[in-house]
C-alpha cells in the first residue's frame, strides 16, 4: 500500500505527500501517537489533500501517512439496531471516558454476539447480490443474510448452514460463482457510504402515503412511502420538534435518525425517551427499530458529512431486507457548511455564498438514493427521506434551500410569523407543498385507501385556506368595517381550518398523533362546514360565532376519537350549527 | 523572557500581517502555543517548514528579528480549587497582582463529551423573572443567550439571574468589557457576599482584542474543571460574544480566507458551537449552564453573529424597551428557551405550559390590533381588549424587574385572562378552564 507523510496542516485540511498511487475518496491513516483517519479529497501527482475526522492539535509535520486501499466503509450485519454511532460508525456506548479523545473508535458491530439463524436459501438455488440467504431474529425484525450486496454475477448455492445460534464471521452459506470458484457468505458485509447501495431490481414511483401523524403533513401534503422531504426555517421554529414527533409517531419499520451539527441535548432527547415510548406500529419499545447517528456541533467537522452517508448507507441495507425505512437528517445545512469549510480551506474557486459550485449535484445525488424499491424476490422496500434545512438568516434564497428544492418532492416551509403567534407546527399551510398530490398513483391509492375524490377535497380545502387568508389580508388593509362580511367569513373560516386541521400539540398524549382515518373525519367535518353559508348581523358577530365554533374543535383534538367526549363536542357544536347555517350543494365534492 | 532551555527560538520572521506572522521552522505541530517577543501566539498553519502564527497580542511592534518561542503544547489552564474567588486575563495569569495558580494543567480546547455520558437537563433554574421563568424557563445544562441592542442593560440582568440561579460556581468570561462593566460585576458580586464563588476571566475593551478569542475556552476549561472533577453546578457567563465574533472575522480576513455572510469566517457556525456546547448536564449532578450576551445591531437578529448563535443555543432571551409602559421587557415572540418542556407543566404547575401558550398567542392578537391602528384603521371590542391586556401583561409578567414566583406567575395568568377575555376566546383544554376559571 502507498505511504506518505505529513507536509502541511490548515485547520483540519492535511497536505500529504506519497510514494505511491492514492485515489479520490480514499481513507488514510495518520500517525500521531494513535491512527487517525482522513478521507483523500483531492490528489496532484504524489501530493494529495485530506481531510482529517479528527480535531489536528498535535499532528506535526513529517507524521507518517499509510494508505488503505478503500474508500470510508460501514460494516453491515445483524446488532446495528438501537446503536448509537458517532459519524464514522463507532459505538459511542463501547467508549469508555466521559470524553471523547483524539482518535477515539470502536467496532460498530459485536463479533462475539450469537444470533438465531433460519434458512431461507437451499441447496442449488440460483443467487446473485442482495439475495436472502437466511436471517436472523434482530430485535423484534427478521434481519436477513444476504448474499454481499458488492458481489456481481450470478452464483449456485453449495451450502446452507442449519437452523441455529451462529456469530457475525461464521459462514452461512458457500456459493460456487460461474467460473465454479466457491466464496462463503457471513453474517456481514462492508459497503462504501458514498457509492448508492443498489441489491434491488428496480425503482418504482411513490404513490402510497406515509403516514407522519401530522395532519398538515398527511392531509394537507401528503408524503409517500419512499419519498422525500425537506423543512426549511428559521431557528427556532420547530424543524428538530417536528422532526422527531415523525420519528415517533410514524408507520416506519426502521427508524434512523442523524444528527448531524446539531445539539448534543437533543440526541440526549432520543436517548433518554426512545426506550420508553412505545412504538405505535410494531407495539415494542421505539429505541428496537431505531438507529442513531450522532455527529453533534462540537464533534469534528469533516465527519458530518460522514454521519448523512453512513445513515443513508444503513437506511438502504435495511430497504434490501425488505422494510420501510424513513431516515431523518437534522439538519443538512451543517453537512453543506461542513463542505464549504473545506472547500475554502482548498482555495476552490467558490460558488454563490462561498459554498462549493458542485453543492447542488451532492445534494440531488443524495435525495435521489431514497425511493421505494421492487426487490429481486418481488417484495418491495423502501427509504423515505426527510432533511431539515437551517437558512442563513432564515431566508430560504440560499444554496442549501434552493438546490434541495430542486429534488425534494415535498416542501414543509416553517414561518417564523407562525411560530412567533405558537400556532405549532409553523408548517406554512400555503407556501408547503408536496407533488405528490398530482401523481396519478397517489389518487389511485387515496380513492380506494381514504375516501373516493380524497385529492379533489385536499385541494378545496387548500382553496378554503387561500381564499380566507386574502381575505385577511383585505380586511388588514381596508379595515373590518370597509369589506363585505362575506371576507370575514371566509377569514374565519379559514381560522377554524388553521386550528382544526393544521395546528397540532406535539407535547399531549392524544393531539400528537392523528392517523389517516380521524384525518378523512375531521377533514369532511370542517370541510362540512366550510361549504356551509352563514347570515350574519355584522363582523363581530362571525367572530363571536366562530371563535366558539374553534374552540369546540379544538377541544375535540385533545379527546380520544369517537370517544363520549368526542362525540359530545361534536354534537354540541352540530347543534350550534343549523340556526346560523343553510347547507347547500357544493359542486365541487363527490 | 519565559524562554526555556529545550524550547526552540527563532529570529527571523519572513512576514507580519496585523494580526498573523510567519515564520520556517521545524517539528512545530498545529495549535502549538509561541510567544513572540513575549506575546501569545498560536499555530493556525503550516505548509512545510512555513508557519502561520496568530498573534493574540496584536503585532504591533513585531520585527523581523522579533524573538520566537514554541512552547511543544497549546494553550493551557491550571486548574485547581484556588481558581476559585480570582479574577484573570486571557492567558490565565492573575490580574488581582497575587500568586499565580497552582494545579493540574489542562489544554484550553478540550474534547467533547460523549453524548451517552450525558444526562438529560432537567432541573428548573429559577430566577423570579416571569419573562424568563413563565415564558422561556431555563433549566440548568441549558446555554441561552441575551440579545440585546447596546443600549440594553443586559449585563445587569445577567447579574441579576447570576445571583438569584443558587449556582455553586460562576464563572465569568468577559470579551471586550468595558472596564466600568468589569466594575459592576465585581461590586454586584461582592456586595452580594458571593465573591468567593466567581471566577473571571476578563478582556477588557483595553486589552488587545484577539486575546479575546481565549477566554471562552479559558472559562470553559475551569468551568469543565468544577462541574466535572468537583461535581458543582456551574453558571458560566459570556459576555460579549459579539466581540469574540469580531474577533475571529480579523484572523480569518488576515489569513486571506473567503468570507461568508457578513464578512465572517466560514466556520462561525463550528467556532461559536464548540464554546456553546461545553453546557451539559453530567449524570453525577455537576452542570455547565452558559448564560452569554449577544449585542445587536439595531435588533437585527439576521446578522451572521445572532443568526448562528441562535442555531447553536438552546433558545435567547430578547430584551426590549416596551415604549407602552417604558420599561424593559423580555419580548415574548422573539425569545425561546428550548428546554422549558422538560420541566413546565412537569416541575411546575400542570397548567403551566396552557397558560403561557394562551397569554403569548393574545399578545399576539394585541400585536395585530396594534398596527390595525397604527394604519389608521377603527378597533373592534376584541381589538381594545386585547390592547389593554397587552399592557397589563407587560406590566405584571413580561418586565424585568418582576420577581415572583413561578405559582404566583401563573396566578396572574389567570387573572389577566379572566379580566380581558371570555372562556372560549382563551384556547385553554377545558380540563383546566373548569379548574382556574373562576367566573
Ligand atoms: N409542535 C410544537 N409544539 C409546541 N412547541 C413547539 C413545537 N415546535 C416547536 N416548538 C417550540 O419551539 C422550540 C424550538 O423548536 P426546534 O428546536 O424544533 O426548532 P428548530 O427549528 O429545530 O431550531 P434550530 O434550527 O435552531 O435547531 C421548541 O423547543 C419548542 O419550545
Ligand atoms: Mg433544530
Amino acid at each position: 500500500m502507498t505511504k506518505g507523510k505529513v507536509i502541511g496542516v490548515i485547520s483540519n485540511l492535511l497536505m500529504i505527500e506519497v510514494d505511491g498511487p492514492a485515489t479520490q475518496n480514499e481513507i488514510c491513516l495518520i500517525n500521531a501517537g494513535k491512527w487517525l483517519k482522513a478521507e483523500v479529497i483531492r490528489v496532484r501527482n504524489n501530493r494529495v489533500s485530506a481531510q482529517l475526522f479528527e480535531s489536528s492539535y498535535s499532528i506535526q509535520i513529517g507524521a507518517e501517512v499509510q494508505f488503505t486501499g478503500h474508500m470510508l466503509e460501514v460494516e453491515l450485519g445483524p446488532g446495528v439496531l438501537s446503536r448509537k454511532y458517532d459519524g464514522l460508525q463507532s459505538d459511542l456506548e463501547r467508549m469508555t471516558g466521559t470524553f471523547i479523545e483524539i482518535g477515539d473508535s470502536t467496532d460498530p458491530l459485536d463479533y462475539e454476539e450469537l444470533y438465531m439463524f433460519s434458512p431461507l436459501a437451499k441447496k442449488s438455488d440460483h443467487v446473485t447480490a442482495g439475495s436472502w440467504i437466511g436471517y436472523v431474529k434482530e430485535n423484534n425484525i427478521d434481519h436477513k443474510i444476504m448474499v454481499p450486496i458488492s458481489w456481481k454475477g450470478r452464483y449456485k448455492v453449495v451450502s446452507v448452514a442449519t437452523a441455529g445460534s451462529y456469530r457475525l464471521k461464521d459462514v452461512m452459506a458457500t456459493v460456487e460463482d460461474e467460473g465454479g470458484k466457491t466464496l462463503e457468505v457471513t453474517m456481514v458485509q462492508r459497503w462504501p457510504v458514498k457509492v448508492p447501495l443498489t441489491g434491488y431490481s428496480q425503482k418504482l414511483r411513490p404513490g402510497k402515503i406515509f403516514q407522519t401523524g401530522f395532519r398538515v403533513i398527511d392531509t394537507l401534503n401528503p408524503l409517500m412511502e419512499g419519498g422525500t422531504g425537506y423543512i426549511p426555517g428559521p431557528f427556532g421554529t420547530g424543524k428538530t420538534v417536528l422532526q422527531q414527533a415523525i420519528a415517533k409517531n410514524s408507520e416506519a419499520d426502521i427508524l434512523i435518525v442523524v444528527a448531524c451539527g446539531e445539539r448534543a441535548n437533543e440526541v440526549v432527547e432520543i436517548f433518554s425517551e426512545f426506550p420508553k415510548l412505545i412504538d405505535p406500529v410494531t407495539g415494542h419499545k421505539l429505541d428496537e427499530k431505531t438507529i442513531i447517528i450522532c455527529n453533534t456541533s462540537n464533534m469534528p467537522v469533516a465527519a458530518r458529512e460522514a454521519s448523512v452517508y453512513v445513515g443513508m448507507t444503513l437506511a438502504e441495507y435495511y430497504r434490501c431486507m425488505g422494510y420501510k425505512v424513513l431516515l431523518l437528517a437534522d439538519s443538512t445545512s451543517r453537512w453543506a457548511q461542513a463542505l464549504r469549510e473545506m472547500s475554502n480551506r482548498m482555495e476552490e474557486l467558490p460558488g454563490q455564498d462561498a459554498f462549493p459550485v458542485d453543492l447542488p449535484s451532492t445534494i440531488a445525488n443524495f435525495y435521489s438514493r431514497a425511493g421505494i424499491v421492487k426487490l429481486g424476490n418481488g417484495q418491495l422496500g423502501s427509504v423515505t427521506f426527510i432533511g431539515t434545512i437551517s437558512p442563513a438568516g432564515g431566508n430560504f434564497k440560499e444554496p442549501v434551500t434552493e438546490s434541495t428544492s430542486k429534488v425534494a418532492r415535498c416542501f414543509y416551509a416553517l414561518s417564523q410569523k407562525r411560530a412567533d403567534s405558537k400556532r405549532y407546527p409553523a408548517i406554512d399551510p400555503l407556501a408547503s407543498y408536496s407533488k405528490y398530490i398530482d401523481y396519478p398513483e397517489f389518487a389511485q391509492y387515496s380513492d380506494t385507501h381514504i375516501q373516493k375524490g380524497w385529492v379533489q377535497q385536499i385541494k378545496l380545502l387548500k382553496n378554503y385556506l387561500r381564499v380566507g387568508l386574502e381575505s385577511r389580508d383585505q380586511i388588514l388593509i381596508l379595515g373590518d368595517d370597509a369589506v363585505p362580511l362575506d371576507y370575514h367569513v371566509s377569514f374565519w373560516k379559514s381560522e377554524l381550518i388553521d386550528f382544526g386541521i393544521i395546528q397540532q400539540n406535539s407535547y399531549d398524549p392524544i393531539d400528537m398523533r392523528t392517523d389517516i382515518e380521524r384525518q378523512r373525519y375531521m377533514l369532511n367535518f370542517i370541510l362540512e362546514i366550510c361549504t356551509m353559508e352563514f347570515k350574519f348581523k355584522d363582523f363581530e358577530e362571525v367572530r363571536t360565532f366562530f371563535k366558539n365554533l374553534i374552540n369546540r374543535v379544538f377541544q375535540m383534538n385533545f379527546t380520544d376519537f369517537q370517544s363520549e367526549s368526542f362525540r359530545k363536542y361534536e354534537e354540541g357544536l352540530r347543534e350550534s350549527l343549523p340556526d346560523k347555517a343553510e347547507i347547500y350543494e357544493n359542486q365541487s365534492i363527490s | 523572557m519565559k524562554t526555556r532551555a529545550f524550547h526552540k527560538t527563532y529570529t527571523r520572521i519572513e512576514q507580519i500581517t496585523k494580526a498573523t506572522c510567519v515564520l520556517r521552522a521545524t517539528s512545530v505541530k498545529y495549535g502549538e502555543l509561541a510567544w513572540v517577543n513575549d506575546r501569545p501566539a498560536q499555530v493556525i498553519s503550516i505548509m512545510e517548514d512555513r508557519v502561520t502564527l496568530q498573534v493574540f497580542g496584536g503585532t504591533e511592534g513585531v520585527s523581523t528579528q522579533s524573538q520566537v518561542v514554541f512552547t511543544g503544547r497549546p494553550p493551557s489552564l491550571k486548574v485547581s480549587d484556588l481558581l476559585a474567588g480570582r479574577f484573570f486575563n486571557a492567558l490565565g495569569q492573575p490580574l488581582d497582582g497575587y500568586s499565580v495558580i497552582t494545579g493540574e494543567e489542562r489544554v484550553i480546547k478540550g474534547a467533547a463529551v460523549n453524548p451517552v455520558k450525558r444526562a438529560k437537563p432537567n432541573t428548573l433554574l429559577a430566577t423570579g423573572i416571569a419573562g424568563i421563568d413563565l415564558n422561556n424557563t431555563l433549566v440548568t445544562g441549558q446555554k441561552i443567550p441575551f440579545f440585546a441592542d447596546p443600549d440594553q442593560p443586559y449585563n445587569e440582568v445577567m447579574a441579576e439571574v447570576a445571583l438569584r440561579a443558587e449556582a455553586d460556581k460562576i464563572i465569568l468570561g468577559g470579551m471586550g468589557l468595558s472596564h466600568d462593566d468589569f466594575l459592576f460585576f465585581k461590586n454586584t458580586f461582592e456586595s452580594a457576599g458571593v465573591l468567593d464563588k466567581i471566577v473571571g476571566f476578563i478582556n477588557t475593551s483595553e486589552d488587545p482584542p484577539l486575546q479575546r478569542l481565549l477566554i471562552p475556552d479559558m472559562a470553559c476549561t475551569a468551568a469543565e474543571y468544577f462541574a466535572n472533577d468537583k461535581k458543582e453546578k456551574v453558571l458560566l457567563l459570556l459576555t460579549d460574544m459579539t466581540l469574540y465574533a469580531d474577533a475571529l472575522a480579523i484572523v480569518a480576513n488576515k489569513m486571506d480566507q473567503i468570507p461568508s455572510k457578513d464578512s465572517m469566517p466560514g466556520s462561525l457556525y463550528s467556532d461559536l458551537a464548540s464554546i456553546y456546547e461545553k453546557a451539559v448536564q453530567f449524570e453525577h449532578g455537576g452542570s455547565i449552564t452558559i448564560v452569554a450576551v449577544t449585542t445587536l445591531n439595531e435588533g437585527d437578529i439576521t446578522h451572521a453573529i445572532p443568526d448562528n448563535t441562535g442555531y447553536i443555543t438552546e433558545g435567547q432571551l430578547y430584551l426590549k424597551h416596551d415604549s407602552d409602559i417604558g420599561k424593559v421587557i423580555v419580548d415574548p415572540f422573539r425569545s425561546l428557551s428550548r428546554l422549558k418542556q422538560n420541566v413546565i407543566g412537569i416541575k411546575t404547575r400542570a397548567d403551566h405550559p396552557l397558560v403561557m401558550n394562551a397569554l403569548i398567542r393574545l399578545y399576539a392578537d394585541a400585536m395585530n390590533a396594534k398596527t390595525k391602528k397604527e394604519n389608521g384603521f377603527d378597533l373592534n371590542d376584541y381589538d381594545l381588549r386585547c390592547l389593554a391586556y397587552a399592557k397589563d401583561y407587560a406590566l405584571k409578567l413580561l418586565a424585568v424587574d418582576i420577581n415572583i414566583s413561578i405559582d404566583q406567575m401563573l396566578d396572574t395568568g389567570w387573572e389577566l385572562l379572566q379580566t380581558h377575555f371570555k372562556k372560549y376566546e382563551v384556547g385553554i383544554k377545558d380540563e383546566f378552564l373548569n379548574q382556574y376559571w373562576k367566573k
